[in-house]
């Protein structure tokens, strides 16, 4: 078992998370593990483990929480949420984790080029000729791109550094 | 009826039988789908990143809709719950809907919540319901035997589903399915987890998430497991071949969607309705339908 050291323990973190958008419900986990029997994932990698990931939240595991891997593994299924007795809403929980991960620039590249595609095309995928010449074998109308809003909507600055 | 179809990223460019099939279906049954060339992405890409970007993301959509006054219908689960989840927190809390539309003023929109997110299965089991596509079929798809998946984001939150679908029992994909004539195959693993969600950050994890379902499924002897969600495609049809080689297993379990179906059902043939995309084909379903 890993030792816990008590000095690098941050306070403050459990209030963070909990001011995060989704994050508000944290504190009021009694620790039951519902979420973790629920969970599709932690079976598959028990790096993931909702409730543990919980405790290490308020106990204020700051750099062993938002510098790893496995708070990524999360698939969004909803189903720790549906099950817990207190509200937690644990999918809305993990993601004000990943977004503070995200503003000290802890981010997998792959989320950093959705992002970027994002802002240049306003979608995930670039329309093109070929796109839209399918699309229209199939009698469907062309896309059309508006990537004009984007820019302005999405800042450069609002993603970690 | 009127509604903008709302196709986001990933119908359009990779899921061409799903979009025609939804279109054709609609305007059989009697909904006038209306498209908005300004639709762009929900914003659930980014939620991971920031959860106010995904917000306002969605909140221009539905903006844009706001301004033609009229409802939304989304072909992909994720989009249909991130819009919806977003349009209900733009009701209920103030304080988001003005962090919201100060984000959205620069761009010139303004938004108030007051447009209406569904799925095209709640669409079709709202406004046409099972009854009205009974009376629609004019082929039954009798002697076919079809395995429902819902997807997660179909289902939950399901404070969102009140009054439409329960996420622990589900029933409305299954009676669509029943009203085409086809048998509902039910098996141990229907309420899983596609695992599309973690697909680009563990592949190991999610093709064994998707494994247990597409085993489950082949063993009941259905001719298709029925989709509706672009994502659990990626899982179900895309990775199909790779989780077949990696597990040893012996899996050709045809993927479709709900409307191509439906589609056949009312009389439609496999060529309007896309089957020639679709990457396991279904042979033996066409050859019954159709000879």
């Amino acid at each position: 078992m890993t030792k816990i050291n008590l000095n690098r323990l941050d306070p403050q973190f459990k209030n963070r998370v909990a001011e995060q958008p989704g994050g508000e419900g944290l504190k009021a986990c009694f620790a039951c593990k519902a979420c973790t029997a629920a969970c599709p994932i932690q079976p598959l990698d028990k790096r993931y483990d909702p409730r543990k990931i919980i405790r290490m939240v308020l106990l204020g595991m700051k750099d062993q929480v938002l510098g790893s891997d496995f708070i990524w593994l999360c698939s969004s299924c909803y189903s720790c949420q549906e099950v817990c007795p207190q509200n937690v809403r644990f999918t809305e929980v993990m993601y004000a984790i990943k977004n503070l991960a995200a503003q000290e620039a802890c981010i997998p590249p792959g989320l950093m080029a959705q992002r970027s595609l994002l802002r240049k095309h306003g979608r995930l995928y670039e329309v093109g000729e070929f796109e839209n010449e399918k699309r229209l074998k199939f009698g469907l109308p062309p896309i059309i791109e508006h990537p004009e809003d984007f820019e302005k909507l999405l800042p450069d600055q609002s993603v970690g550094v | 009826m009127e509604a903008l179809l709302y196709l986001g990223c990933t119908v359009p460019i990779r899921n061409l039988n799903y979009e025609v099939s939804a279109r054709l279906t609609a305007k059989a049954l009697g909904i006038t789908f209306r498209d908005l060339e300004e639709f762009s992405c929900c914003g659930f890409p980014l939620k991971s990143l920031n959860v106010e970007d995904t917000m306002v993301t969605a909140a221009r959509n539905l903006a844009l809709a706001e301004r033609e006054d009229l409802d939304i219908c989304a072909l992909c689960n994720a989009c249909a719950g991130t819009l919806n989840e977003v349009a209900h927190q733009i009701r209920t809390r103030p304080e988001i809907r003005e962090k919201i539309n100060q984000r959205l003023r620069p761009i010139g929109l303004h938004v108030e919540g007051k447009v209406r997110v569904r799925n095209f299965m709640r669409l079709l089991w709202e406004e046409i319901g099972v009854e009205g596509i009974r009376k629609a079929v004019t082929r039954p798809l009798e002697g076919i035997m079809l395995a429902p998946h819902y997807g997660c984001h179909y289902l939950k939150p399901s404070e969102l589903n009140v009054g439409f679908d329960s996420s622990e029992t589900p029933r409305t994909l299954s009676e669509m399915i029943g009203a085409t004539g086809a048998e509902v195959v039910n098996y141990p693993s229907l309420l899983d987890c596609c695992g599309g969600g973690l697909l680009g950050m563990s592949e190991e994890v999610a093709n064994a998430m998707a494994a247990r379902k597409l085993v489950d499924v082949s063993k009941t002897g259905a001719h298709a497991l029925v989709l509706v969600c672009p994502f659990c495609n990626v899982m179900y049809e895309g990775q199909q071949k790779k989780i077949a080689k990696s597990t040893g297993l012996d899996l050709k379990t045809p993927v479709v969607y709900y409307p191509q179906v439906l589609g056949l059902a009312l009389g439609m043939t496999s060529e309007q309705l896309g089957f020639k995309l679709n990457r396991i084909k279904p042979a033996s379903l066409l050859k019954i339908v159709e000879g």
